[in-house]
């Protein structure tokens, strides 16, 4: 939740993401790419907010990281994914269970459909530790306490024995995000952690967050929708559209200076709580997401696109780089001045 | 001063919790715990609140989905709770509800024909042979075209099956709408679509609307004013300008302050509330927000605090303010 631009790294990135592509067989004839080409690297410590509607490719880029594809159905067909410089695309079921819980941490939206009803909180923390850290059995409790204090849930020690049910829902996102960190991963994936709960307890899990951030120096992938959480959140944006990433920069450099139209259109057309403009008419982006299996030719983004030409309706942009830190999918971005429709 | 359209009064509803072997009344969720307000012709008030805090059941009760367990709710001059079925039927024709889920809400095995055309069937409105049309013109209405009459609504996006509802809640010409979450479950670039049809509307056939949400920047927006719910109860009541220029209620301002604004660097001052809402089969004596409370004393406890003026038109349930 610091918004200092990140300086261009010595450090080799921790996770290096290249050209990746998922595919999804849908039948024995037709399939679709989920992933299309997504390029990205995150750093230790700092937080990467992948932000894009539903469709858009950003929760299968992290179950294709976490290796958690649907099996038989969703594959990764090309390019790497690199974990401290390790290829773990090709990794098998067992040595990515490895990484999974010990190497990368994840947190899903619905608490209650990622915790396991029917053993208590304590067991599954202390499934995990035991089978990646060969803890005893009493050992993994007490550890299980202990992860449940950091979290700040109250009185650890009786709450360990709890089900998942006994618990409220804010709890049991904590009790999740315990879990994730109980072997101090070094990456967190959360997906949409924050959707599902109410905004003040969106602030406790936030703030709980930073904080063990700030504390354990994990790297943080956080997938949202929600631009005020991105903004409150990230280090760097990656802006997915229709599986492709259309947009990367820093956090402070997107909000202020959106250089794809659709970045600029989402931004133009959330409400802004207690703004003087919160009065006006939205700009709303016009159309629907398309389906990935029909993907308008050209730039993808060009049938709801304000600035769209001729030219957008012919071949694909490609990522182009605008600075070090900032790349721009759009045929126009050079002659586009999106600040000045924005402050109209 | 015209009067209120719609007036609840002292409104509750409490969901009865059944146990042991006879199944006999052990408890009750007060879902509803004596609410009070106004809604004038062509306001669009706002119900805000997180979950559990009730708002939903007070829009489901107002229309009678819901049978309330006390109060009243007078809609132009008349006790709509008291009504008998033939007679609800009247004012079901000028109430109608946007709910939240444009999958759930939508039968699959209808058409949009069938959907929009069995309103004006049951309400008896105007000459069947005219249904079609009159379908179709509410389509164009919502953005949508004659074209969708023949499909099912399974053949539509989110957004679009949230402007069929619409057109279904418009179909028999209401003078009320409660709409009810109804762009939480869109993405979005379409929320800010559903948003500016809706405004459209309303000013278009003067129409006068509940909106309930949760999202307190769609509610600034499109609100004139702005109920704050909290387990049960009404904690503050004010303009939408003034609300969220001068929060009263320490509820209000906790809530405010909790939402991620869309700035990076912007980073308020922010009061994070300690713990969860409580349940509300056993809410706190006295306010009930006083567990969670940053300025919280041994009398909030005791006394349930009433709305009390704190500026024009501005009512807060606090016995800390002045």
């Amino acid at each position: 939740m610091q918004h200092e631009e990140t300086p261009p790294s010595q450090e080799p990135p921790l996770l290096e993401v290249r050209d990746l592509q998922t595919t999804f067989d849908l039948t024995k004839t037709l399939s679709i790419c989920a992933v299309d080409g997504v390029s990205f690297d995150v750093h230790a410590g700092q937080t990467l907010a992948i932000v894009g509607e539903s469709g858009s490719g950003k929760s299968v880029t992290s179950l294709s990281i976490m290796g958690l594809l649907p099996k038989d159905v969703g594959r990764v067909s090309g390019g790497s994914i690199k974990l401290a410089g390790r290829e773990i695309t090709q990794l098998s079921d067992a040595e990515m269970r490895e990484i999974r819980g010990k190497e990368i941490g994840m947190i899903f939206q619905e608490p209650m459909t990622s915790l396991n009803p029917v053993h208590t909180v304590g067991q599954q923390i202390a499934e995990m530790v035991i089978r990646h850290e060969n803890l005893s059995k009493s050992k993994a409790r007490t550890r299980a306490i202990e992860m449940l204090e950091l979290v700040g849930i109250p009185e650890p020690a009786r709450r360990v024995d709890n089900y998942p049910h006994e618990m409220s829902g804010g709890m049991r996102q904590r009790a999740m995000i315990a879990m994730a960190l109980s072997c101090e991963p070094r990456i967190l994936i959360a997906d949409e952690p924050t959707t599902a709960l109410d905004v003040t307890i969106q602030a406790q899990m936030l703030e709980l967050m930073h904080d063990l951030q700030q504390k354990l120096g994990m790297a943080i992938i956080f997938i949202t929708h929600d631009l005020g959480v991105v903004a409150e959140v990230a280090d760097r944006v990656v802006v997915m559209y229709a599986a492709q990433v259309v947009e990367t920069a820093g956090v402070e450099d997107i909000f202020r200076n959106p250089r794809m139209p659709y970045t600029a259109g989402l931004m133009n057309s959330i409400p802004r709580l207690g703004s003087s403009i919160n009065k006006q008419r939205l700009q709303a982006i016009p159309g629907t997401v398309p389906a990935l299996t029909s993907l308008p030719a050209g730039c993808r983004f060009h049938p709801r696109c304000a600035f769209a030409t001729d030219i957008c309706k012919g071949a694909a942009p490609q990522l182009e780089k605008a600075s070090e830190s900032h790349m721009i999918r759009c045929a126009r971005w050079r002659e586009l001045d999106l600040n000045e429709r924005q402050a109209s | 001063m015209t009067a209120p359209l719609l007036e609840v009064d002292k409104l509750r509803k409490y969901f009865p919790i059944h146990g042991g072997v006879l199944q006999r009344v052990v408890n009750n969720v007060k879902a509803v715990d004596d609410i009070s307000f106004g809604i004038n012709p062509g306001e669009v008030v706002g119900l805000v609140g997180e979950s559990g805090s009730g708002k939903t059941t007070v829009g489901r009760t107002i229309l009678r989905l819901e049978q309330a367990t006390g109060g009243t709710v007078r809609f132009g001059g008349t006790d709509v709770m008291g009504l008998n079925a033939a007679d609800m039927r009247s004012y079901r024709k000028r109430m109608q509800i946007i709910f939240q889920d444009p999958y759930a809400s939508l039968n699959p095995r209808e058409k949009v024909r069938e959907v929009l055309t069995h309103p004006l069937r049951l309400h008896k409105i105007g000459d069947p042979s005219e249904h079609e049309d009159r379908a179709a013109t509410l389509l164009e209405k919502v953005g949508l075209s004659r074209d969708h009459l023949a499909r099912f609504p399974h053949e539509f996006s989110g957004g679009q099956r949230q402007r069929i509802g619409i057109a279904r809640a418009l179909a028999v010409e209401p003078e009320f709408i409660v709409a009810d979450e109804p762009v939480s479950a869109l993405d979005v670039s379409i929320q800010a679509q559903v948003i500016n049809l809706l405004e459209d509307l309303k000013n278009d056939l003067d129409l006068t609307m509940l909106f309930i949400a949760h999202d307190l920047g769609v509610v600034e927006h499109i609100c004139d004013r702005v109920i704050v719910m909290y387990l049960g109860r009404v904690m503050e009541i004010a303009s939408a300008a003034d609300l969220y220029a001068r929060p009263n209620h320490p509820y209000t301002k906790a809530l405010l302050s909790a939402v991620p604004i869309p700035e990076p660097g912007r980073r308020r001052k922010r009061m994070v509330l300690k713990g969860d809402i409580p349940s509300p089969i056993n809410p706190p004596s006295g306010c009930v927000f006083r567990t969670r409370c940053p300025i919280a004393t041994a009398d909030c406890a005791k006394i349930v605090p009433e709305l009390k003026p704190v500026g024009d038109g501005h009512t807060s349930a606090c016995i800390h303010t002045t």
